[in-house]
């Protein structure tokens, strides 16, 4: 439980997979410019990455995996090198799925995350930490973690930016700064903001 | 066609840069930038991958129902990434391991999609790959130029090569540890946005709101 919970903690404030990593830049940028649509997206890839990590988990242990295949038969077979396509497909197969169970049951959530969700799929976040459960080899349990705590990091993140600019845009900038590059300047100081939390060990 | 085909290659390098001007592709590229190898190796990738994706997505754009157009890009892109992630782990193991999830970012970085949606959906063959070519240059200039910066400030080298003897090292050069840290590449690509668009003032963007002097007699 406590590795689980320090892997979290990791996972939001340490490890950001926005201002450490540099995941869903192009999003990041794009829809922090008000603070209601940053919190909506958020909470779409925060539930989308919640969803994803652990499936990919378990098609990488129970399919791709060399030995995975051992329920059905195939004991040699080792798929790990379709991984990047299943990933994908499993990505934009569960924001397809997630778009309809919305449409149909959460109307009034659908009408507000309408917008965001098939943009999610190219969101690099989402993909990304799929990648980094496959490569720090996390278990089930690890990966639900870190499913949750690094789209919240994420959110966390883009909904503090978009703070930053709804402030920012009133302000006098020089004409070359404007918009984007002021933009890319605040992200870096809200980076170096969060590595104060580097070498926090629960 | 409007534009000659050097026009379409050398355009998104400094006028139409993907990076500075249509915010795109920032996503997997400033991780790999503290050393000038692994951004090299990352600008290939980049550039075969953006290429090819547009030239096979031209050729088959004909036959793909807009209804599933974006899932049938996503496998060819997918596929290509898959070959650049394969041949990296053959022959350049090391680069691979320093690249580690970023060459498979390549999938969503948004240039490569972006480009297909964009261009090679309704062009012929030949053109897209050349414009997917030079979108992926445009983005590998940048990453270079940030590259350089890093490395040779940040571990006073150039591809490993040392330029400038650390202090460490008996030297007298004092690196600067924070320009090997997440943050620095993003004030340095500012830095990079705001000399483009004082050299081009063209790209300047609109003011939400303008700040009006009140004459006072």
């Amino acid at each position: 439980m406590e590795e689980l919970l320090s892997l979290a903690v990791k996972a939001i404030f340490v490890e950001n997979l926005a201002l450490s990593f540099f995941l869903g830049m192009c999003t990041f940028i794009a829809v922090s410019k008000k603070i209601a649509t940053a919190i909506g997206l958020g909470i779409s890839v925060m539930i989308v990455q919640t969803i994803t990590v652990p499936a990919n988990n378990l098609i990488l242990n129970y399919i791709l995996a060399p030995g995975a295949l051992a329920w059905a038969g195939f004991s040699e077979v080792d798929l790990t090198f379709i991984g990047l396509i299943s990933y994908i497909g499993v990505i934009a197969a569960m924001v397809q799925i997630l778009e309809m169970t919305l449409d149909k049951y959460f109307p009034p959530l659908y009408n507000a995350l309408g917008v965001f969700l098939p943009l999610i799929t190219v969101n690099c976040a989402i993909l990304g930490g799929t990648l980094f459960m496959v490569e720090r080899d996390y278990n089930f349990a690890e990966s639900v973690t870190y499913g949750v705590s690094s789209g919240f990091g994420w959110a966390l993140a883009i909904a503090a930016m978009a703070g930053v600019r709804e402030k920012l845009k009133y302000s006098d900038i020089p004409d070359g700064l404007q918009g984007l590059g002021i933009t890319f300047i605040t992200a870096g100081l809200m980076a170096m903001a969060f590595m104060s939390f580097s070498g926090v060990n629960l | 066609m409007a534009q000659t085909r050097k026009e379409m290659l050398t355009d998104p390098l400094v006028d139409n840069n993907p990076i500075t001007l249509q915010v795109l592709g920032i996503c997997s590229a400033l991780a790999v930038t503290t050393s000038l190898e692994v951004a090299l190796v990352m600008s290939l990738a980049v550039i075969f991958v953006t290429g090819f994706a547009s030239m096979f997505i031209s050729i088959i754009r004909n036959h793909i129902p807009s209804s599933i157009r974006i899932i049938v890009q996503m496998v060819i892109i997918a596929s290509l990434v898959i070959v650049v992630d394969q041949f990296l782990k053959a022959f350049a193991f090391e680069i691979s391991k320093t690249l580690s999830v970023f060459v498979g970012l390549i999938i969503t970085n948004c240039i490569v999609m972006g480009r297909a949606e964009a261009f090679a959906m309704k062009n012929p063959p030949v053109a897209s790959f050349i414009d997917g070519v030079g979108n992926g240059l445009g983005y590998g200039l940048i990453l270079m130029l940030v590259a350089v910066i890093r490395e040779l400030f940040g571990s006073g080298s150039l591809f490993g090569v040392t330029i400038l003897q650390t202090v460490n090292n008996g030297g007298w050069y004092v690196p600067n540890g924070l320009l090997l840290l997440p943050p620095s590449a993003f004030f340095i690509i500012g830095l990079i946005i705001w000399a483009f668009r004082s050299w081009k003032p063209a790209q300047v963007e609109e003011r939400e709101y303008k700040i009006q002097v009140v004459d006072a007699h």
